[in-house]
């Protein structure tokens, strides 16, 4: 059961620094709202969320998730708003530091809206109700005959009082039960299912907003860090003369790795302190380190690659799912159709690189740093600095992209050590070669794949085969199989309807940091998948539109525990978030009626889709492309989402629009490549993100309308991206794309 | 060493070859100009000199001194510069980092070419990296500033359309 306290003015001020004066509520909700993401940590057993209330009316909204780029510092806040009845424009969003109080504050896994809308709601009717009844209490008149509308609290006979003047009489009063209050009826929403301009919009286009590279704390220093190129390397010798003799810099410190998996820990680096960004980058220059080799330091993403494909062509491997008998229906087909793709390795490259910003004293360490996760840096500074967990106080800034990386907290680490170390504020400013050449690196795969097709073109048997270095590996080097959680990303969960389907796993130890980037694995399998259900598609001879249709088969809700896999659901149970195929099916309806599917194109284009459930939620995109020459160019994309209610349209067109430019990004041109351990790339010169002169002249996005639960945004528009792109090249040339990217194989 | 930055004159003490950008930031405190990439790869840095877009992580302090330079905090009061009220129109940014970087770029474009092309906006815009992928918008927005009324409401229904 939820229980709702007041907050006293001392523990909000606690809680956020702020000088709260009037109302300040807090929720306490069931502790299974924070629910357990890829790797969450499962910060903290309750939920606060807090709403103050100024006596001059001004309305103030905790944000407790970071801003990257999805409006979230928006999105949620206008959900409190509208069931407050307050006035947009007098709320002022206020960032939360990090503090498992608020219950799970790791922004990752497309779960904002979805872990956070109802208890929003429920938030601002809270509020609402305290300020109804304040008023009833003030006029002496029944709460029934009082209601909030406007900033204000309005009584039949004209009566009206605003919010700011009931704030402390509002603050005295019992809270209501959160399970019983009254929300507002969806078709009274002001605010919810608005397109609201996100807040920090004004601030954002003037250069006024503050990033993690913007902090400046007084007396700060700049730090530059040369890290070890290949994972579990040590240093074996170095020389900082010519670094020392650099004017501006000031000092140069070993900073040691710890022993074991790398984790969120650091690896190990020398790092070059300056009283600038230009001397310590200069400094670090001029630093001579020679490192120690290391089990990984001769891993080669080719050579892995190689051994990946053969492991998943070569034999069964570990069965995770199975339904009927894919053998022997193998054995029986009319045909038989089987391919293998592989897809590299991938780096994050936010705009804004890792930056953390550290002060320590007497008193404990505070941080500031565009962080994903700020109660895991609170947690790991404290260890690091052996101090209490109260004693680190973390601020999260914007975060100028995410994307995963800053879910990692190795930067705040290395910032807190060297302020310890030297006694001052010390800034630790990634460079881009940095960011890109030690990334948390998104997972390359190999993905084997047979189909049996009947003499009427339907698919008999499906038989998945996969090999994927393991998230789990970098926080257990003993993991080398992927996980449950990482084959319900699309792999173990297709939803095909039919009689035999077999799905198995190989063991791909890790080499590298493995992290997790937008939409994690559904990146690699929404590919695989996506591609061969197009294969299948051609080979049969039918439409592809048509036949994805027909292999979900009718509409049901999916349960994957008869046929013994451990479907992950994203952390929520099914029967909350049914696994429900009407909802895939719909999108491909949606999306083939939105665009001249089938239309007769010129010699060179065509027009491929894909579709992928993720994150709870379902979509579909088609793209249409041209080959002319050797040269690829995407012509149009087009999306479709089932995301259940939407908070802000605007902002899930932004991410819908994003995200397929994002998997263009990564179809087009994203490969990371190792050897020797190292990172072969280190800028945008061979590492390129999408350029405008990439991104096709047509890109729209359709939202399906719902009022079902809100599901996650984020993510889900890219997986379907880059199969959508290599069948439209498929249906353009008659050449199948089995390994990304596709500047392998075309100018792009 | 003095700079002439948004029509003030500025001294400051610096390495000559010191980039422009860590000038600004660390040594001026003008922080909207951002760090993307230090090889004038991506845009993010962009200021004006003397009304040209540069880099200015390519640009040494002392490439600067002779010339008016102009960052993200000098193009307008306010943010009333007819790019600034687009990027507002059409709800740009998304994470917002490249955008200091993006709206400079853009600017220096229609100082010189008022009513670019689709391709003239592509090649002006194309060394402005965006990771979030806000570039239909950003053209879009582009374009709003000089297309007339009804082909600013054709772009606006092209960056999305709602459901209903």
């Amino acid at each position: 059961m939820s229980t709702f306290s007041i907050v006293s003015r001392r523990r909000f001020l606690q809680l956020t620094g702020l000088a709260a004066s009037g109302l300040v509520l807090g929720a306490v909700v069931p502790r299974n709202v924070a629910l357990a993401g890829i790797l969450d940590q499962a910060e903290g057993s309750q939920l606060n969320v807090f709403v103050s209330v100024a006596t001059d009316g001004t309305v103030e909204i905790i944000a407790h998730r970071s801003e990257m780029g999805t409006g979230i510092r928006t999105s949620l806040p206008q959900v409190v708003a509208d069931e407050m009845q307050a006035d947009w424009q007098r709320v002022k969003v206020i960032q939360a530091h990090g503090d498992a109080r608020y219950g799970s504050q790791n922004t990752d896994g497309s779960r904002s809206v979805r872990d956070f809308y109802h208890i929003m709601r429920q938030m601002g009717a809270a509020a609402r109700t305290l300020l109804e009844q304040a008023a009833a209490a003030t006029w002496q008149v029944p709460v029934e005959e009082c209601a909030a509308h406007d900033h204000a609290v309005h009584h039949g006979s004209g009566k009206r009082l605003g919010f700011g003047e009931l704030a402390a009489r509002a603050a005295e009063l019992p809270l209501p039960d959160l399970e019983t209050l009254r929300l507002k009826d969806t078709a009274d929403f002001r605010y919810i299912g608005k397109d609201v301009p996100i807040v920090d919009l004004q601030d954002m286009i003037t250069g006024n907003a503050t990033y993690g590279i913007d902090v400046h704390v007084p007396g700060m220093l700049y730090a530059s860090i040369e890290r070890t190129p290949w994972l579990q390397g040590r240093i074996a010798s170095y020389d900082s003369s010519a670094a020392l003799a650099v004017k501006g810099v000031l000092d140069v410190v070993e900073l040691k790795a710890v022993d074991g998996a790398p984790g969120f820990n650091p690896v190990e680096g020398v790092a070059v302190i300056a009283t600038n960004n230009y001397s310590a980058l200069k400094g670090r220059a001029a630093l001579r380190v020679r490192w120690r080799e290391s089990e990984h330091s001769s891993h080669s993403a080719e050579s892995y690659l190689d051994e990946l494909v053969s492991r998943v062509e070569g034999g069964a491997g570990q069965v995770r799912r199975q339904r009927g008998d894919v053998d022997a229906a193998l054995a029986d087909a009319a045909s038989v159709v089987e391919a293998t793709y592989r897809t590299p390795y991938l780096a994050h490259a936010s705009m804004e690189p890792p930056v953390a910003t550290a002060r320590v004293t007497d008193d404990g360490c505070e941080i500031w740093a565009c962080t994903q996760t700020p109660q895991a840096t609170r947690r790991i500074v404290a260890e690091t600095l052996d101090l209490d967990v109260a004693a680190v106080t973390v601020h999260v800034t914007l975060l100028g992209g995410g994307f995963g990386r800053k879910s990692k907290p190795d930067f705040s680490v290395e910032a807190a050590r060297l302020a310890s170390h030297v006694g001052k504020p010390v800034q630790v400013v990634w460079s881009r070669e940095d960011d890109i050449r030690h990334d948390y690196f998104h997972a390359c795969s190999a993905q084997h794949f047979k189909g049996a097709l009947d003499e009427d073109g339907r698919v008999t048997a499906w038989l998945g085969r996969e090999a994927a270095p393991p998230i789990g590996s970098t926080f257990d080097t003993s993991v080398r199989i992927n996980s449950s959680g990482g084959l319900s990303q699309g792999f173990a969960s297709v939803p095909f309807a039919v009689p035999n389907l077999r799905i198995e796993s190989h063991e791909a130890p890790g080499h590298v940091r493995i992290g997790w980037l937008r939409s994690v694995y559904n990146v690699p399998y929404a590919f695989g998948v996506g591609s061969f259900v197009d294969e299948l598609a051609h080979a049969a001879g039918r439409d592809p539109a048509d036949f994805w249709l027909q292999l979900i088969g009718e509409d049901r809700l999916l349960d994957f525990s008869p046929e013994g896999f451990e479907y992950s659901n994203y952390g929520r149970s099914l029967s909350e978030y049914p696994f429900a195929t009407a909802r895939t099916r719909t999108v491909i309806r949606e999306l083939v009626a939105s665009i001249p599917w089938g239309e007769e194109l010129p010699p060179g284009q065509g027009w491929g889709l894909s579709v992928a459930n993720s994150f709870l939620s379902d979509v579909a995109v088609a793209s249409k492309v041209d080959v002319t020459d050797g040269r690829l160019r995407v012509l149009e994309l087009h999306g479709v989402i089932d995301a259940g209610r939407v908070i802000n349209p605007d902002r899930v067109h932004a991410q819908m629009e994003g995200g397929m430019i994002f998997g263009l990004s990564l179809a087009l041109n994203g490969e990371i490549t190792f050897s020797g351990g190292e990172a072969q790339q280190s800028n945008f010169h061979d590492y390129p993100i999408a350029r405008m002169d990439q991104v096709p002249g047509v890109i729209r996005s359709h939202i399906v309308a719902s009022d079902a639960a809100p599901t996650g945004v984020g993510e889900p528009p890219t997986p379907p991206t880059a199969p959508a792109i290599a069948n439209a090249v498929f249906a353009a040339t008659g050449k199948r794309i089995r390994e990304l990217p596709l500047s392998k194989h075309f100018d792009v | 060493m003095k700079l002439t930055i948004n029509g003030n004159l500025t001294e400051l003490e610096a390495e000559p070859d010191m980039p422009l950008l860590w000038a600004l930031r660390d040594l001026l405190g003008l922080r909207g100009t951002k760090y993307g990439c230090g090889k004038g790869l991506c845009g993010a840095c962009t200021v004006h000199l003397d009304g040209q877009p540069r880099r200015s992580c390519q640009l040494t302090v002392a490439d600067a001194a002779n010339g008016e330079i102009t960052t993200i905090e000098g193009l307008s009061a306010e943010g009333a510069h007819p790019l600034q009220q687009a990027w507002r129109e059409y709800n740009v940014p998304q994470c917002g980092y490249c955008q200091a970087g993006q709206l400079m770029s853009a600017s220096a474009l229609l100082a010189s070419n008022p009513e670019p092309s689709d391709e003239e906006i592509n090649t002006a815009m194309a060394g402005n990296l965006c990771r979030c992928g806000t570039y239909p918008r950003i053209r879009t927005a582009i374009k709003s500033t000089f297309a007339d009324a009804a082909a600013n409401a054709n772009a606006k229904a092209g960056s999305g359309e709602d459901a209903s």
